[in-house]
């Protein structure tokens, strides 16, 4: 049983930290909560369907569309529904709320409240140690890895992260430094909403796509974040492998109370939220700011 | 002026009023945007074009043409909505019958308010055993509810376990294994509570090993530890209960795995057309309780089920019995003569209809009546792609059962 819970809470851990990064990550620069950033992994989810289904793209250019062409509509979002409201925290939350509900009643019109599937980039299963993994699990961990380290590379080897992270260490020095913090968030927000892409057409192959999939990866992100920091990278991914191990651990210890999974991940949120509101790396976090 | 245009938003009100004394009202109820609330719907039109087409409902000797109402429940997603819909129908619409509702929950909900206007209810959906329990506790309050599909809980069990019991003689018999093991995966919600627990009871009565119970939430997305540890536990068969999109994921990721168990049980999502596409074509094997498949359950089931393909380009879910219950209601009123609920009551228990699906009579909770020849379901299991109807063997149209690949392979020397 012990091989079982350490390969499946990676493989779901994975999952989580793809989703996770980008949420942090456009907090972290601009303090915005983007609640509707799984519904963006949920478009493209469906933009990858429709791809697929409708044109006869391959998978890997159809991914590769997804993840641009809803980039380019979160950053039209940002610009019309959260830029004007981004001074004002609360307002920022209601609207990104809108937004997700309003893409997923889009979708829901569109393709009805069907469930839909999309075949696996890669086929098969690989046994380790006793455990079967699906290639496409295997593919999921690999681009979360990639992510991360791309994401890592843009913030510590490239000028636009250097940016980022001035603009995320004090917004007003850098605009006074000549910096166009501007621009520098909406960068944020397409790095940010690219990510959630990049999940949500990686996962979409093992998930079944739906218009209300983007909520439970929410609440499940949430608690990643919150018991990371909210903020830091590094606590999204340590979080991410936390929250898969504990409903690992809850399913194959508790087998009758699996669909307390994610119960038990929310409520391990709420007590760090208690011992610890900060979460595991939000000082260090708080003091980089 | 001001009486002029008074007058004339009177007349114009009264206008709808007095052109529906001239139709059977009947509101459909289901969630629209979903598969479920569709086959509500589409069911309901066959019935009304059919009825309507040969001159409509003889009511007390005066011919009446039906007139359906498309009635979204939201009921997946809201109960409220549901009781919402419900009140709207009733009130606003001005619906004589409500017939439809899916989600158990929801449709205990809406049985109240229908009950609070004492309006005749055929349920298409809902198999929770509280919905009759209520007809049984307080008969006067909850006499205008009936329901016409599926069975309730307990008796879907019946049905399971007979099944179940097939499935398991195939697997001593081909793998020469006396006590096959079985896990219960039932998604937790109210309408699996009194299946789990017929299966814990009498699953070791039938000489079955029961290796563990995982509950996932209905709306999972991910069942990979459960499976891994299903697979851990040993199992031969793993009997569903499921009816939220968990049943794909479920259809998929046994698949994915190759998984030697055979997933038996009730998988709503596995009932649809779609579910092939949904699993990526991994849900090979899949075997659930199903309502519809061109087989002659009874003399009007084959007909039916191609008319329905013919019309929507999709075969029926157990939802499009709607057509069931307007051809029971039709039935009904011309028997009694009446259109008045209170009429129309004793002569829906005393009924004894044949339908598409089944041969429908009442019990004293008004459920239908279980047992072969009256209300069973079929059971369907998907085949490269095709859903295939196994059970009841002695209905004419039924075709083998299949285990997983290298199983089958071990079972066919032994044939």
């Amino acid at each position: 049983m012990l091989q079982d819970i350490l390969i499946t809470g990676l493989v779901n851990g994975g999952v989580y930290a793809l989703l996770a990064m980008g949420f942090s990550l456009i907090f972290g620069v601009a303090r915005i909560v983007n609640v509707a950033h799984s519904a963006f992994y949920m478009l493209a989810a469906y933009c990858l369907y429709t791809l697929l289904t409708y044109t006869g793209m391959g998978m890997g250019l159809a991914s590769l569309a997804s993840v641009a062409a809803v980039t380019a509509l979160s950053l039209l979002c940002y610009r019309f529904f959260i830029e004007p409201v981004r001074q004002h925290e609360s307002a920022v939350l209601i609207a990104t709320i809108a937004l997700g509900l309003i893409f997923q009643e889009l979708m829901l019109r569109l393709f009805g409240g069907h469930y839909l599937g999309i075949p696996n980039a890669l086929e098969g299963v690989v046994t380790l140690l006793g455990v079967t993994i699906p290639y496409q699990r295997l593919l999921i961990l690999v681009i979360a890895g990639a992510s991360l380290a791309a994401v890592w590379f843009v913030l510590h080897r490239t000028r636009l992260g250097l940016a980022i992270r001035a603009t995320a260490n004090d917004l007003e020095v850098a605009n006074l430094m000549g910096m166009d913090v501007r621009t520098v968030a909406m960068a944020t927000m397409a790095i940010s909403v690219a990510l959630a892409a990049v999940a949500g057409v990686s996962v979409a192959p093992v998930f079944v796509v739906d218009p209300f999939m983007w909520l439970a990866p929410l609440v499940t992100v949430l608690a990643v974040v919150v018991l990371g920091g909210l903020g830091s990278l590094k606590g999204s991914l340590i979080g991410a492998l936390v929250i898969g191990y504990v409903e690992a651990i809850t399913v194959f210890l508790l087998p009758q109370g699996a669909f307390l999974k994610g119960a038990v991940a929310l409520s391990i949120m709420v007590v760090v939220l208690l011992a610890r509101p900060e979460g595991l790396y939000g000082v260090a976090f708080e003091e980089e700011r | 002026m001001l009486r002029f245009i008074a007058l004339a938003a009177a007349a114009a009100l009264a206008a709808p009023a007095a052109w529906a004394q001239d139709t059977v009202k009947i509101a459909i109820l289901g969630p629209m945007a979903f598969a479920q609330g569709e086959n509500h719907w589409a069911g309901a039109e066959l019935a009304r074009d059919e009825i309507n087409g040969a001159g409509g409902i003889s009511v007390g000797g005066k011919k009446k043409q039906v007139e359906l109402v498309r009635v979204d429940t939201n009921e997946i997603q809201s109960v409220t909505d549901a009781t919402n819909a419900m009140e709207r129908a009733i009130t606003r619409d001005k619906a004589d019958f409500v017939i439809g509702g899916f989600r158990s929950e929801a449709v205990l909900a809406m049985q109240e308010v229908a009950m609070d206007n004492k309006k005749l209810f055929l349920g298409v959906g809902a198999a929770d055993a509280k919905l009759g329990g209520n007809v049984e506790k307080d008969y006067n309050r909850y006499k205008y509810w009936f329901r016409v599909s599926p069975l309730n809980s307990p008796d879907l069990g019946k049905t399971i376990f007979t099944v179940l019991g097939t499935i398991a003689g195939q697997i001593r018999a081909s793998l020469h294994k006396e006590t096959p093991k079985v896990a219960i995966l039932a998604e937790k919600v109210l309408w699996t509570q009194a299946i789990v627990a017929g299966a814990q009871a009498n699953l070791p009565k039938m000489k079955m090993e029961v290796v563990g119970l995982w509950q996932p939430s209905a709306t999972a997305t991910d069942v990979t530890a459960e499976l891994a540890a299903i697979e851990r536990a040993g199992a031969d068969i793993v009997f569903t209960a499921l009816s939220g999109p968990v049943g794909i994921v479920v259809g998929r990721q046994m698949g994915e795995r190759n998984m030697k168990a055979i997933a038996f049980g009730i998988n709503v999502e596995g009932q649809k057309d779609g579910f092939w596409q949904a699993t990526a074509a991994k849900g090979n094997y899949v075997a659930t309780l199903d309502t519809y498949a061109e087989v002659e359950m009874t003399p009007k089931t084959i007909a039916f089920v191609k008319a329905f393909k013919a019309r929507f380009h999709k075969a029926p879910t157990y939802t499009a019995a709607t057509y069931d219950a307007i051809n029971l209601l039709k039935e009904s009123i011309e028997k009694a003569g009446s259109a008045d609920a209170d009429k129309l009551v004793p002569v829906l228990e005393q009924s004894s209809s044949v339908g598409t699906a089944a041969n429908l009579e009442f019990t004293k909770t008004h459920d239908p009546v279980w047992g072969i020849g009256k209300t069973t379901g079929i059971a369907v299991q998907w085949q490269d792609g095709e859903k295939v109807p196994f059970w009841p063997q002695q209905v004419k149209g039924m075709k083998p059962f299949k285990l997983p690949g290298e199983r089958q392979a071990k079972a066919e020397p032994a044939k």
